[in-house]
């Protein structure tokens, strides 16, 4: 047998680490010839530190975070390059219970309806504004984050101006629901397990998610150090391969519990497995002891969701544009887009089974239904709108970043 | 407190309290007066706000890095833009910290020489630290493992009848029949002697 590949990657305990992990415990690394080694850190500077000075060679990483880094909008980096996602969703917005309570008037509502509860929330939002309470606090886990966009997305999508009307605030992940029990924060958007976390203990209520905001929208990605990628194609490749094997496999119903057993180990999430399976099952509880059924809540293989859309990558960068992380030049749009890299997806798995998309780029929200795809084999994309309706056409972002001035 | 135009104010952010001292300690010996510790993060903005520091060192496996880079893009808070490390070029200097564990934020526009030597200060006491703690965790374990020969060996005692210095015999020749540990061969024999509820 060959020499196994050592590759080390860094993760954050979440569940959409998930991938990384099963390449791991389930052997899908050692049979594509990668010893994978896998290290968890506690925070996203310390994962971009790290794979910049070469302590790890890839990591589990915020969508938009190799994109800021190649555009040295943050303090250290090195260039990255993204050959795969790591699935679809797994998000949520959750506001303390006792906020949501006595603005919600429904008894027993269990609704997460993007639309519904954000024009909920505006009317409190506004209520607050004019009898001179405190502003609503929000926590997200990083300025680059999906996290941070989608919440500014919804939030001015239902009429509420997140510069001006509530305040943004950084919290890392697994603190979200201390900090929300303390009363630091009054809400957050932040990836599972951390709002059923919040929930479970009494404290919060998931008032919508990533997949009711926007169905099938991008979460993380695999950053690679670029020079490491240039230096190690075919271990690369061979990890992709691991890794697309290992989103197949969580991706699969059956194989549910025991990937909530797996991820609940100390070295990895450290959370009950019980409470892991409701994002991976997409049973979500809006509050203690009510579940309901969001089936693409988290998707991490199906509707190619491992996929490194170059138009998930520039609506990112819309985005960053809109609230004036980057500013919008010819240049940096070419930069956003390249850092995602199909042609490395597809040259990983152009021997495998595995269907790949032709395009690089869709128009994003435009699929109302489950539609097959131009591709190698068969491939079902969608449903993938977003709340309000609009669509995003990559060929289009100038226009699609003006819309936006007219609204806030 | 005397203070020079050139004395640098140094903010050290570290939950380990020990550490810091170390640190607060070595940055005074070598005659920078202005350092403050802060062990938590809570209200480390108004901090940072009022301090001003020119440098801040933290942990860089504190959680909450995030959250204070974004407070240095937010002008609000502080009033230069702060750049991590001494020179983005000086890689071996960034790699040394990173491998310490050191993280730290400078204030653009300071000579690297001024800020090396803090940097240098820092990642030393971290190491410095990290090998106290292992030799710590080293001798606790020499202690428990002490502790376990002790109970096997009396166990072996009342079961056998025999002396102190026979049953140690008789777990170093059974250890070395089996080529594994004299502590292990203990552990065995104690968690055995657990599970039939005998001591």
């Amino acid at each position: 047998m060959a020499m196994l590949k050592t590759v080390t990657a860094g993760f954050l305990p979440l569940t959409d680490s998930m991938i990384l992990i099963a390449a791991r415990e389930k052997g899908f690394a050692k049979a594509n010839g990668v010893d994978l080694i896998l290290s968890k850190e506690l925070s996203w500077a310390t994962i971009r530190d790290r794979i910049t000075v070469g302590h790890l060679d890839v990591a589990h990483m915020l969508a938009p975070m190799p994109i800021a880094m190649n555009a040295g909008l943050v303090p250290f980096s090195a260039p990255m390059v993204v050959p795969m996602a790591l699935g679809l969703g797994g998000n949520a917005i959750t506001l303390q219970k006792d906020i949501w309570e006595n603005i919600s008037d429904k008894e027993n509502n269990n609704d997460v309806d993007a639309l519904a509860n954000g024009e909920t929330l505006k009317q409190h939002v506004v209520q607050r504004l004019k009898s001179g309470q405190q502003k609503l606090r929000f926590g997200v886990v990083h300025p680059f984050s999906g996290h941070n966009l989608e919440l500014r997305y919804w939030l001015s999508s239902c009429g509420i101006n997140p510069e001006e009307d509530i305040e943004i605030v950084i919290v890392p992940p697994p603190l979200m629901p201390d900090a929300l029990a303390s009363g630091q924060i009054d809400g957050f958007c932040v990836g599972e397990p951390w709002n059923s976390v919040c929930v479970s203990k009494g404290h919060g209520r998931i008032i919508t998610t990533k997949s009711e905001v926007w169905k099938s929208s991008p979460e993380k990605v695999l950053g690679v150090r670029a020079e490491w990628a240039e230096e190690n194609q075919q271990t690369l490749s061979s990890l992709v391969r691991a890794l697309h094997k290992a989103a197949k496999w969580c991706g699969d119903r059956s194989n549910r519990p025991e990937l909530a057993a797996i991820l609940s180990k100390a070295e990895y999430i450290n959370i009950s497995k019980e409470i892991i399976l409701h994002g991976l099952e997409g049973t979500i509880t809006p509050s203690k002891g009510n579940t309901i059924m969001l089936k693409d809540f988290m998707v991490p293989f199906d509707r190619a969701a491992n996929f490194p859309w170059q138009s998930h990558a520039l609506w990112f960068y819309s985005q960053m544009v809109r609230w004036g992380q980057i500013p919008h030049t010819a240049k940096n749009m070419e930069l956003a887009k390249n850092a995602y890299r199909p042609d490395l997806f597809r040259s990983a798995l152009k021997d495998s089974d595995a269907a790949i998309p032709s395009a690089n780029m869709k128009v994003e929200g435009a699929l109302r239904q489950e539609t097959a795809v131009g591709s190698t084999g068969r491939l079902m994309l969608g449903p993938d709108g977003f709340f309000d309706g609009k669509t995003f056409d990559p060929d289009k972002v100038e226009d699609y970043i003006a819309s936006f001035a007219k609204d806030i | 407190m005397f203070m020079t135009s050139s004395s640098l104010s140094i903010l050290v952010i570290d939950e380990n309290v020990s550490r810091a001292h170390l640190i607060e300690a070595a940055l005074n010996e070598v005659g920078h007066s202005e350092v403050m510790l802060v062990h938590t993060v809570e209200g480390v903005a108004a901090k940072i706000a009022t301090v001003d520091p020119d440098v801040i060192v933290i942990d860089l496996d504190n959680p909450n890095r995030d959250m204070l880079e974004n407070l240095f893009q937010l002008t609000r808070t502080v009033q230069r833009p702060i750049a991590m490390f001494v020179d983005r070029s000086d890689h071996g200097s960034m790699e040394a910290a990173i491998d310490a564990g050191v993280s730290a934020y400078v204030v653009d526009g300071l000579r690297p020489d001024r800020i090396k030597p803090i940097l240098d200060m820092a990642i030393s006491r971290f190491n410095a630290y990290t090998k106290m703690m292992n030799e710590l965790v080293q001798a606790k374990g020499e202690l428990a493992a002490r502790k376990t020969i002790d109970r096997a060996k009396g166990i072996l005692m009342k079961a056998k009848g025999i002396s102190e210095d026979e049953a140690y015999a008789l777990l170093r020749k059974t250890a070395m029949n089996q080529n594994r540990k004299i502590v292990d061969v203990a552990e065995t024999l104690v968690l055995a002697a657990d599970m039939m509820g005998d001591d």
